[in-house]
């Protein structure tokens, strides 16, 4: 008993303080891009031909799109001139898709839910997980955030074990072509009204997948989706700022 | 004279017209010698040759380090050896589904992830997914208990099949091919700079592992040597990849046995691990760290300083939330004895790994075919005998611990220079083995070149495709209430099963 108590003693608390405090994110860490067109060359196509996801694109203008980017920052390495370049920003998250095709450096736009809806969901949301062709990544930072580090009950929040039980769906991976059912029947099992959420850039857009003939493009393809939450996989902060967001939270 | 295999070194690249190509009776004949000789299959997969398939084998002999190669051109049916060898019968069942190609006297006939043949190969199952004949018990107080594909919590999902008589479990089916996405396929055609970032996500807790077995076969195949500080560097990711679902692991585990102090604090400690990676790279799974011909990010002395602490304290945490489990009876009575895999028959199965080591194998890439940083800096080999979760659980805190001197080490003395080499185009009509030790086990990556010196086969075995099996034999005659325990234990990828 004693020795459970030094214990505890010795790991400490730490539970980190978000929303009221923003935890320290790594140096070299990869969010928000902000883009130049003006600082492009005539012609130049560096950015688009380095990107593994076909995210970048120059016709018109350069242009990414935050849905498809694994935030290798391959593009900004290629640039000649740093007219795209990767920032510190972590609020990544948008409910409309378009939103996340971003030109310049401008927030992703990213309203709450309906106030009925949020009075609904706002203090207790209940999540099921279905991971539908994702590499793990995206499952192991949503579970991180029922650690105790980020604790996500204390917004109500919580994985749970039935779709019964559910408010809406998170959603990782491309969809693959056997998880298509199964995906199909999760949704329809969760009682009315429900969410769903795309996590990370295969579950927004097929990802790294997006060629393969064996998945559908993400969530979107099946299910209507309400909050797209960008990365390859989201950092824990920016998924956890995106639930928060949709429930009117930050 | 009959028929030799080549045997290779680990990343050596070798002409394709150097391995051999046999006969369908000595080729067979082959295979059984080389796995009667205490090897274990790596690899035995198809790769295309003109209008037909070539069987290719690779054997690990892990006792002197190298690789058996050998090959066939396959016809429509091939002779089954899966009876005599269990170890070969999922290969068997893979190059069915891929190529078309039936195996006569399979026991256990039938598909793998449930996806159409590569290219106008025969579609020899054409079955859904999840339509599979799953192995029955019969009798009047038996039944069954399916659960899945979608799991009660946050993981991939797979379909288990349970064949009960009351608690007991008499034997456990593990169908899946959920996660595939057509990973194979898709390195194969992708051009060469998408590549690596889809090597990343095959499975995307072994994202270092996987990358650095990816880049080894490159550089083998374009001859290029990384340079010594990169493969230190690649050694810092693997390891911390290591660490960090050890200790990941050891949580669950309490928190499956309900033990919560371990289960929260290892779950904090793994994070701090994960951190620790994000600081080498901005990613916390090691994404975008390697790539071909070294790695794409050095590390500066102050930064090496900073890793060097967090790990201090990681280890000293995770040290006094291990003595808590450890010296708790409630725990380890639910440790102890549960979920038993014998060395007997790991080895009819080909485990690899931690799984292999805590039921008394002594084996493990790193030092049995070391490359990169392990040629010159060694890490203990961990193994237990017990082959129960206890044994998994210690592996693991072992392994962890080491690991986590052995980045320590690095830190005070990493290599000086450059981490990044050019990496030119690759050798034309030549194949490239390379395995890592990456946390689960044996990580296998092969790359075959055609004419042209493109990519026309990339072959990726993950370590769990060699385990699942071992989890389905441990789940014998055990509780079927264990299974979450067992499960974890081994904690096997779906994804990288899946591909």
């Amino acid at each position: 008993m004693i020795k459970t108590l030094l214990a505890r003693l010795h790991q400490g608390y730490r539970t980190n303080a978000y929303p009221k405090k923003i935890p320290a994110l790594p140096d070299r860490f990869r969010g928000m891009p902000s883009l130049d067109a003006a600082a492009c060359e005539a012609g130049c196509t560096c950015c688009a031909g380095a990107c593994p996801t076909s995210a970048v694109s120059t016709g018109g203008g350069v242009s990414l799109d935050l849905g498809a980017c694994t935030f290798c920052a391959e593009c900004a390495a290629a640039c000649p001139t740093q007219a795209l370049r990767f920032g510190r920003g972590f609020e990544l998250s948008a409910r409309n898709r378009n939103d996340l095709l971003t030109t310049g450096n401008s927030p992703v736009p990213c309203a709450p839910l309906e106030p009925r809806l949020r009075s609904l969901f706002g203090r207790s949301l209940k999540l099921r997980q279905v991971s539908a062709g994702g590499c793990g990544a995206c499952e192991a930072d949503i579970n991180v955030l029922s650690t105790i580090v980020w604790d996500i009950g204390r917004f109500g929040i919580q994985v749970v074990a039935s779709p019964r039980h559910a408010d809406g769906l998170i959603v990782t991976g491309p969809v693959t072509e056997n998880m298509r059912v199964a995906l199909k029947k999760t949704y329809d099992a969760l009682p009315s009204p429900k969410l769903v959420i795309a996590c990370g850039a295969c579950a927004i857009s097929g990802g790294l997948y997006r060629t393969s003939t064996h998945q559908h493009g993400g969530a979107g393809s099946q299910v209507p989706v309400d909050l797209y939450i960008p990365g390859c996989p989201p950092h824990p902060l920016t998924i956890l700022h995106g639930l928060l967001r949709l429930i009117g939270r930050v | 004279m009959s028929a030799r295999p080549i045997y290779i070194r680990n990343c050596v690249p070798v002409p394709l017209a150097d391995i051999p190509a046999c006969d369908t009776g000595s080729f067979c004949a082959l295979m059984q010698e080389e796995l009667d000789s205490r090897a274990r299959v790596a690899a035995y997969f198809g790769c295309p040759s003109g209008s037909r398939v070539r069987l290719i084998a690779a054997i690990a002999h892990s006792r002197d380090g190298t690789i058996a190669l050998f090959s066939c051109k396959a016809g429509a049916e091939m002779p089954s050896l899966a009876s005599s060898y269990p170890q070969l019968q999922l290969f068997e069942r893979e190059i069915a589904e891929q190529y078309g190609i039936s195996f006569a006297g399979h026991p256990w006939f039938k598909p793998v992830r449930f996806c159409a043949p590569f290219g106008s190969g025969r579609d020899l199952f054409d079955r859904r997914i999840g339509d599979a004949d799953f192995f029955a018990v019969d009798g009047e107080e038996v039944h069954e208990v399916a659960v899945g594909p979608v799991h009660a919590g946050v993981i991939e999902p797979g379909h288990f099949r349970f064949q009960c008589h009351g608690e007991n479990v008499f034997h456990l089916e593990i169908s899946l091919g959920y996660q595939h996405r057509g990973v194979e396929r898709l390195v194969a055609g992708a051009p060469r700079h998408a590549v690596r970032a889809i090597i990343e996500t095959a499975a995307g807790d072994t994202t270092a592992a996987h990358t650095t077995a990816y880049c080894q076969v490159m550089e083998s195949l374009a001859s290029c040597e990384g340079p010594p500080r990169a493969h230190a560097l690649r050694a810092l990711a693997i390891e911390l990849e290591r660490c960090a679902n050890h200790i990941g692991d050891i949580g669950a585990l309490a928190g499956d046995v309900g033990f919560l102090p371990t289960a929260s604090y290892c779950g904090r400690i793994r994070g701090d691990v994960l951190n620790a990676t994000a600081l080498l790279c901005g990613s916390r799974f090691g994404r975008g760290i390697l790539c071909e011909g070294g790695t794409a990010f050095d590390c500066d002395s102050g930064r090496l300083a900073d890793l060097s602490r967090t790990v201090s304290t990681v280890k000293a945490d995770f040290a006094n939330a291990m003595d808590l489990l450890l010296n708790k009876s409630s725990v380890l009575a639910r440790f102890e004895n549960t979920g038993i895999l014998t060395e007997a028959d790991c080895r009819t199965l080909g485990v690899v790994g931690l799984a292999a080591r805590a039921s008394g194998i002594i084996a493990d890439v790193r030092q049995d075919f070391a490359h990169g940083m392990y040629r010159f800096s060694h890490i203990p080999v961990v193994t237990h005998e017990q082959g129960d979760v206890f044994a998994r659980a210690f592996v693991r805190f072992g392994e962890a611990m080491h690991s986590l001197d052995f980045v320590k080490e690095l830190c005070a003395g990493l290599p000086e220079g450059g981490t990044r080499a050019a990496c030119g185009p690759l050798a034309p009509n030549s194949l490239a083995v390379s395995l890592v030790e990456g946390w689960r086990g044996e990580v296998f990556h092969a790359a075959v070149t055609g004419d042209d010196g493109r990519l026309t086969r990339y072959k990726i075995v993950d370590p769990s495709f060699h385990n699942w099996n071992g989890l389905a034999f441990a789940l014998r005659n055990q509780q079927i209430s264990d299974f979450p325990l067992c499960n974890k234990s081994f904690n096997l990828s779906y994804c990288g099963y899946d591909l």
